[in-house]
């Protein structure tokens, strides 16, 4: 077993494009979820309308990456509104319900073969990198240190998914201060109270809605820059992980999206390469290395479960302010 | 000057590399442009495949239309300038292959003395994980199926759809009704039949006909174990229900990731499969396990509502999921109707899954997953809560699943159902036969 390269691999993946991704989404699920109180179960549909909708501006359109971005970001807004407009008055779990199937829709659209001209179906998208390379400041080369060394591409990747994370967690935290955040915060607490105070409470979480898809969109971008977009990435479970990384975290907390999705792919990364090590070198008999790599999937789910039994409020969160309280 | 040079060096391979990449961008760029023209699909995907040839008195005919099916899975590609296509499959077993008819030239078909519909073949992968269709035209009668008798066959499949959704639909809205759990693992529940039988039949050698009872009493048994080892525990901790919630949301993925564990990636055939089918009319025809699996759901479905009007439990049932408190303040033992409940919702959950496996056909770790969104479509569409809607819903989703191919293409089919529970939301979100005080 090679642990050097392990801890490397491990180390490595926090800066990763997918764990900025999953954190930007998870932002956005915790101006959702955490502080709005919706049960929002389509954020993988906000990720793929994001990430197909930059692919296909560059490839079909010919747009530069910019306009591909805004292309992206306006129809994630299109959707959080067309998907608010007739849920927004129901009760959480039916909320929960028709977001999962909305985000199921937009999935099978993408992957079916009648549009498979704009989509590529089951194959998905690539070869839209173009320009968002050409327009990389850095010279080429390889820069870094130790375990995070990466190419031109991969710095320019990476620093420009950290800048959008930081402008994301930057606004959070400005609005959750804000009187727009405390009158948000009072929905998740007792919806008719505010609603008795004056206030729209639809406009209100429909604006909520809006920003968590916003977010969850530029995530899509992001997990969509380095390499492809392929239509198997924007299943449920991808919901179901970043609702596991916001809860590790904290959902009503800023910088807990940020830590859930860093410590989540930091363990799945870990866990990766040292389950099937430990099946190739007899410690775990019993198991191929097929099924060491569907551990960790067993293992997220249980600890999923753990997370809401045990420790709802997650590593920073406060438990006075709980999405889970009111019932 | 040394290092200069390998500096230098090491430049040239890296833009050698890059134009390589920029190649292999516009290759794929190109091949993206025109899928019109594909002869071949899913090669790079799959490992086996199947391949052929279309040709008209060895003159090879173009864009002819050719569909693969089997398992579950199904792939459409368009013969090339030489007659040939080609498409990958994920696993070695039987595939059915098309040829539409519609896309040759006019007045020629398939031709084949032996065989009543020669536009279908039934294929199989063989040791060297390839098969080979090929399929000769010449002047002929087509063989055009009737748009009434299409109607016919897909209305009696989602018939029988319908009623296999109905009855995990049942124990989802039950469970909800004395709960107010949305059981997000309830679609590893209907897997979880499924699989028992496939151990019972394929691991122990029992007898189809001993393995299927057999599986549901294990559904039971794992329903029971799912209440007394973590929903009970759950209840007394006074867990909400958003977090009730999301807790049957880990427990679907550690679950399925359980089943995927234990039986790999692949698909399983029940015994019984590939039973012949039946010609009833026209083109109608029906597997013999197609009509048992319509008979027995019919007969579970009238017990089950037997159940609920007539019997003791079966009405303390129903008032549980009508006011919980109440009904304990009537002496209902709400505890013991909740634990009675899950079992019933497991064994029909389990039942549901084996004629899901025949129905599909195979079974996959993720098989219930797939239907799970259907199933909550159902119950919605019934009204949450209210077991009699749970079934009217299933049938009218089950239909609307199965005749909605006949306009849109087969691998949307699950698009209108769902857009379906979006629309009863918007319209009138208490569900076909609910009450409107149920929605908040």
């Amino acid at each position: 077993m090679d642990f050097l390269q392990i801890l490397s691999n491990t180390t490595s993946s926090i800066l990763s494009p997918a764990t900025i991704a999953y954190a930007l989404a998870a932002v956005g699920l915790a101006v959702n979820f955490g502080y709005a109180g919706l049960l929002n179960m389509g954020v993988a549909a906000s990720m793929a309308i994001g990430a197909y909708g930059y692919a296909i501006s560059a490839l079909t359109f010919g747009f530069p990456w910019w306009a591909g971005m805004f292309v992206g970001v306006g129809a994630s807004i299109i959707f959080a509104l067309l998907l608010g407009i007739p849920t927004l008055r129901l009760r959480g779990d039916y909320l929960a319900i028709v977001t999962i199937a909305a985000a199921e829709v937009v999935r099978l659209l993408f992957l079916t073969n009648t549009f498979d001209a704009i989509t590529g179906s089951a194959d998905g998208l690539s070869g839209y990198h173009d320009s968002f390379r050409a327009s990389n400041p850095i010279p080429d080369g390889t820069y870094g240190i130790g375990p995070f060394t990466y190419n031109a591409t991969g710095w320019w990747v990476r620093i420009f998914g950290l800048v959008i994370l930081a402008l994301a967690v930057l606004i959070v935290f400005t609005i959750m201060r804000s009187p727009w955040g405390r009158v948000v915060k009072g929905i998740r607490e007792d919806e008719d109270a505010v609603r008795a105070l004056g206030k729209n409470v639809y406009a209100y979480k429909m604006q909520a809605l809006v920003i968590g898809g916003v977010f969850g969109a530029l995530g899509g971008i992001v997990y969509a820059l380095p390499s492809s977009v392929n239509p198997g990435v924007y299943v449920t479970s991808l919901t179901f992980f970043i609702y596991t990384a916001l809860l590790l975290g904290g959902a009503a907390t800023v910088f807990g999206p940020v830590l859930g999705a860093v410590l989540f792919w930091v363990v799945q990364t870990f866990l990766s390469n040292v389950l099937p090590a430990l099946v190739t070198s007899g410690i775990l008999p019993f198991m191929s290395t097929t099924q060491a790599q569907t551990l960790r999937f067993i293992l997220v789910g249980v600890a999923l479960m753990l997370l809401v039994i045990f420790k709802p409020q997650g590593l920073l969160g406060n438990k006075k302010e709980l999405t889970f309280v009111k019932q | 000057m040394t290092t200069t040079r390998i500096r230098r060096a090491r430049w040239t391979k890296r833009s050698g590399v890059l134009a390589l990449a920029t190649l292999t961008a516009t290759l794929a760029l190109t091949l993206l442009a025109g899928p019109a023209a594909a002869d071949d699909i899913n090669l790079d995907k799959y490992d086996f495949k199947v391949v052929g040839n279309v040709k008209l008195n060895s003159v090879p005919l173009e864009d002819i239309e050719i569909k693969v099916d089997g398992g579950g899975y199904s792939a459409e590609v368009k013969t090339d300038a030489e007659g040939r296509w080609a498409i990958g499959v994920p696993e070695k077993g039987d595939y059915t292959v098309t040829l539409n008819e519609d896309t040759l030239p006019t007045d020629i078909a398939v031709v084949d003395e032996a065989d009543d519909s020669p536009n279908v073949k039934e294929v199989s992968i063989g040791p060297s994980g390839s098969a080979v269709m090929n399929f000769f035209i010449g002047r002929g009668e087509r063989n055009q199926t009737s748009f009434f008798d299409q109607l016919v066959e897909r209305t009696v499949n989602g018939l029988n759809f319908g009623l296999m959704l109905g009855l995990a639909a049942i124990g989802l809205s039950l469970v909800y009704g004395t709960t107010s759990i949305s059981n997000f693992a309830h679609g590893e529940m209907v897997t979880f039949g499924a699989l028992a039988t496939l151990v019972m039949s394929g691991g122990l050698g029992v007898p189809i006909w001993g393995a299927i009872p057999i599986a549901i009493l294990l559904s039971m048994a794992f329903g029971y174990v799912l209440d007394a080892g973590l929903w009970r525990p759950l209840r007394k901790r006074g867990v909400g229900v958003v977090q009730l919630m999301i807790v049957s949301i880990g427990l679907s993925l550690a679950l399925r990731y359980i089943f995927q564990f234990f039986i790999g990636g692949g698909t399983a055939q029940l015994p019984g499969a590939d039973s012949p089918k039946i010609k009833l009319f026209g083109s109608v025809s029906l597997s013999v396990v197609d009509m048992t699996s319509m008979g027995i759901s019919v007969v579970v479905i009238l017990a089950v509502a037997w159940w609920l009007v007539r019997t003791r439990i079966g009405k303390a049932t129903r008032a549980v999921a009508d006011n919980p408190s109440l009904a304990a303040a009537s002496g209902i033992d709400v505890d013991f109707v909740v634990r009675v409940v899950w079992i019933v919702a497991a064994g029909l959950a389990g039942l549901s899954g084996i004629l899901w496996a025949y129905f599909r056909p195979g079974i996959r770790w993720d098989m219930g997953a797939q239907i799970l969104l259907l199933i909550f479509a159902a119950v919605t569409l019934g009204g949450l809560g209210t077991a009699f809607g749970a079934l009217v819903g299933s049938i009218v989703i089950g239909l609307l699943v199965e005749l909605s191919t006949l306009w849109i293409s087969s691998d949307l089919k699950y698009v209108g159902a769902l857009g379906v529970l979006v629309l009863v939301l918007l319209l009138r979100p208490q569900g076909l036969l609910g009450r409107k005080e149920r929605v908040g």
